[in-house]
């Protein structure tokens, strides 16, 4: 290849530096593989920040009775049995483990009386599962992991921005880029590659997701072949801020509700008594937020459209050291002391359950080279994902990426890098500079985030996703004739016109596999098909490749699972 | 609602100034969001650093009316109304552009901390009560405000031998930590230079996570230097004992 970029050389390329990036980078050099972390942002400030309620991993410090079986039959029921079940397994067995090598390398949970690691309930948790740090257990986790790939050595490529997958063949062998700084490309030559680059909910107005989450990491897959699976599964969180505007969608954390707050509606009423007279208010989220919107949408929402959620029944001191952040939160920014008032909440666009498809052992993905970790694959979650899993997903199938992926690059033979596709890359990125007229990417991103909240939301209809599709399709016209004023030194505007691209590809996928799966499963509830299909598609899950420029469909089945996990989850209590 | 009027600095490392903005007033709303209609609205290209928008990240950190803050916290109504609102980048880092700055010093100094290191076949117990204090200092989001606002960094540009008040809290979570195993006195005496503060208390003022940086790790820190090097008494007892001096 030719020298005209900035190039790095390394065995393992890693897109992402949340809680699955870092965890596999670890695990990479851990096999004496040379590691690359490139990150949107500085390191430290990725989306795991943001995880509040707690690690889920059944330790039994708290509830004797749980145990890894538990822990699998919740999620997997949590996920309407759509699950990866390996993945599953996989995961409730490892987790335990991942959490105790967090505290030894210098993570601080909240304790219980014996001097254990603490644990909280959830949603959709048998037992009290949760280990946790106040309400601020991603950033302890992320400062432990960003600590400990530090001192091992790995390289970060900080406020590095990867547009473009290199392949060999099938076999993926590199990466292209631009540093968000300078704007200059680079180029990354590894043997293997893996995305943990999140989630996709920057595609609608009303997220608790930051201007990261914009699905890179799934469209830069599916563009270089790889399969995307469960695309229809977006899970809106019930409970985020609805006043004032500036803060909608900001998360408010499941903990409220695993600590006792209770949500009522504008008579007072404790509407979970209706929906899951069982669970209340810690049913699964897909309930939970269905059984909000519906209250308001049928005229018992709160004032700014919402519910009530409550805490102010536990003394002002323990709701102040539970849930410090949230107490800051309400009163800094909406006025409101929880200790003393209900706050007002309602679904906000949180987490993708769908991804880049992966092998459970290796986290690799169906092409020779890719692997996928964190919110970025799918698998683990199906239909719906349980509070407390996620961050646990990312320490269990981190590790497991960071294995797969230095085990490959150790066997991996030389790969060429093809200096066509660089040349095609770099062009589609200076193209915006290029035009003299066109629109700013701030307006059809917004144009996009409103067709997919009026359309693609938490109740989805035949026609409102046809009338998507076709939104959709005129997005992609607009997107591909922006403008970009201004240099390439640090510049929003260019750094959008790219993220645009991405957030139409994944939302195009979603939007795809929510009109083929025609019946309400999960956080995927269709008005017109409001019924569980076991039959035909509680057997297989939708998935997604392209097709030269066209994007294709197919249905996959859903591998038989074993008899003794059928018996775990037949063990019902 | 009216207008707000904001001064924003446009510019890079060979200079700049501030440009004027309107922006349209919404109920709750924040310096962050005025940046973001400036971005969305009227120049695309403001550079911006943001994350979260929750106060959890510590990546919006600028200088709103010359005041340290995470503009995601900075409500506009809490500011006065009459004047416009200056919006300048931290002034202790380097610029890159607009408001964004180049904090990589900081992720260098960190690099010189020893990493936490358990004693050898520990039993992995510790109680609340234990934990409290460190708890309290790993609640740090690195927004690097502290960094901004203090003096011997920002007016004195020691960065060669000074790790600032970030650092000190990073080192005070680890000495604290109740099952750490090694000591980092040395580093901070020769090479963090804990003894240049002199205890202004500006990093605990500009905190948006509250931690009492002065109070709780940089003196204590102080009384560790000073014990192990500083005693006079325990100098004498090293002498007459013929231990190594530290």
């Amino acid at each position: 290849m030719n020298n005209k970029y900035e190039t790095h050389e390394h065995d393992v390329l890693v897109m992402g530096a949340g809680g699955a990036g870092l965890r596999a980078a670890i695990e990479a050099m851990a096999q004496g593989a040379r590691v690359a972390v490139v990150s949107k942002s500085l390191l430290g400030k990725a989306h795991t920040v943001m995880a509040e309620g707690g690690i889920a991993a059944a330790m039994a410090n708290v509830d004797r009775a749980d145990d890894w079986r538990t822990h699998f039959r919740d999620t997997m029921r949590g996920g309407k049995f759509l699950n990866n079940w390996r993945m599953a397994q996989l995961h409730a067995q490892e987790a335990p483990d991942r959490v105790r090598e967090l505290e030894q390398w210098g993570a601080l949970f909240d304790r219980t009386a014996d001097g254990q690691i603490l644990q909280r309930a959830f949603g959709g948790h048998t037992f009290k599962r949760l280990c946790h740090v106040g309400d601020r257990t991603g950033l302890e986790m992320i400062r432990t992991l960003q600590d400990r790939g530090v001192t091992m050595g790995f390289d970060v490529f900080m406020e590095c921005t990867i547009v473009k997958l290199l392949t060999d063949g099938k076999r993926v062998v590199g990466a292209f880029g631009y540093w968000r700084e300078q704007g200059r490309f680079v180029v990354f030559k590894a043997k293997s590659v893996i995305i943990a680059t999140g989630g996709i909910g920057k595609a609608w107005p009303v997220t608790s997701n930051s201007w990261e989450y914009t699905g890179d990491g799934m469209a830069l897959a599916y563009e270089a072949g790889a399969d995307l699976k469960d695309m229809e599964f977006v899970q809106f969180h019930p409970t985020g801020m609805v006043w004032p505007p500036g803060v909608q969608g900001l998360l408010v954390t499941e903990a409220v509700r695993g600590e006792g707050g209770i949500l009522r509606n504008k008579l007072g009423e404790r509407f979970m008594e209706k929906y899951d007279p069982k669970r209340m208010e810690l049913s699964t989220r897909d309930v939970v937020a269905r059984s909000i919107y519906t209250e308001v949408k049928e005229g018992r929402g709160s004032e700014h459209g919402g519910a009530y959620l409550d805490i102010s029944h536990k003394p002002a001191e323990y709701v102040k050291q539970k849930l410090p952040s949230m107490y800051h939160q309400f009163k800094e920014l909406a006025d409101v002391d929880i200790t003393k008032q209900p706050m007002e909440v309602g679904p906000t666009c949180h987490y993708m359950m769908g991804g880049i498809d992966v092998e459970a052992e290796t986290a690799q993905a169906s092409l020779p080279g890719l692997f996928a970790a964190g919110e970025a694959a799918a698998g683990l979650h199906g239909a719906n994902r349980l509070g407390g899993n996620s961050l646990s997903d990312l320490v269990v199938f981190g590790r497991r990426a960071g294995l797969g992926a230095a085990e490959y690059a150790n066997k991996a033979p030389a790969a060429n890098i093809d200096d066509a596709q660089i040349a095609e890359a770099e062009k589609a990125m200076l193209d915006p500079f290029a035009r003299n007229e066109g629109e700013s990417p701030y307006a059809v991103h917004r144009d996009l985030q409103q067709s997919m909240q009026n359309l693609v939301s938490i109740f989805r209809t035949e026609e409102d996703l046809q009338q998507a599709m076709k939104e959709l399709e005129a997005l992609k016209q607009r997107a591909a004739k922006v403008r970009v004023e201004g240099s390439r030194m640090f510049n929003p505007g260019w750094h959008l016109a790219r993220d645009l691209v991405s957030m139409l590809i994944v939302t195009e996928a979603v939007t795809r596999s929510a009109i083929a799966r025609k019946e309400s499963r999960g956080a995927h509830s269709r008005i017109d098909y409001p019924q569980l299909d076991d039959k035909v598609w509680g057997k297989q899950n939708n998935v997604t490749s392209r097709d030269g420029e066209n994007m294709k469909l197919r249905q996959v089945p859903v591998k038989e699972m074993p008899a003794e996990l059928q018996q775990v989850l037949a063990e019902d209590k | 609602m009216a207008d707000a009027v904001l001064h924003v600095f446009r510019g890079d490392k060979d200079g700049g100034q501030a440009k004027e903005y309107r922006v349209p007033v919404a109920p709750g709303m924040v310096v962050l969001d005025a940046l973001h209609y400036i971005q969305g609205h009227i120049e695309s290209d403001l550079a911006v650093r943001w994350n979260c928008k929750a106060g959890k990240c510590g990546s919006c950190s600028a200088e709103v009316n010359g005041r340290p803050r995470l503009t995601c916290k900075t409500r506009m109504d809490a500011l006065p109304q009459d004047k416009p609102i200056t919006v300048s980048p931290m002034k202790t880092f380097p610029i890159i552009k607009d408001l964004v700055t180049d904090v990589s010093w900081n992720y260098e100094v960190n690099k010189k901390i020893p990493p936490f290191t358990p004693k050898p076949g520990v039993e992995w117990k510790m109680y609340q009560e234990d934990v409290d204090r460190v708890q309290e200092f790993r609640k740090c989001i690195e927004c690097f405000l502290c960094q901004d606002v203090c003096h011997v960094l920002r007016d004195h540009d020691k960065k060669e031998s000074f790790g600032g008040p970030r650092f000190f809290v990073r080192v005070a979570s680890l000495e604290m930590h109740p099952l750490d195993n090694v000591s980092r006195t040395k580093l901070l005496k020769d090479e963090l230079g804990v003894g240049l503060c002199n205890i202004t208390k500006c990093c605990t003022e500009v905190c948006p996570e509250e931690i009492h940086i002065t109070d709780n790790a940089i003196i204590p820190l102080k009384e560790r230097v000073v014990d192990e090097y500083y005693d006079p008494l325990l100098r004498l007892v090293r002498k007459i004992r013929g231990a190594p001096q530290p």
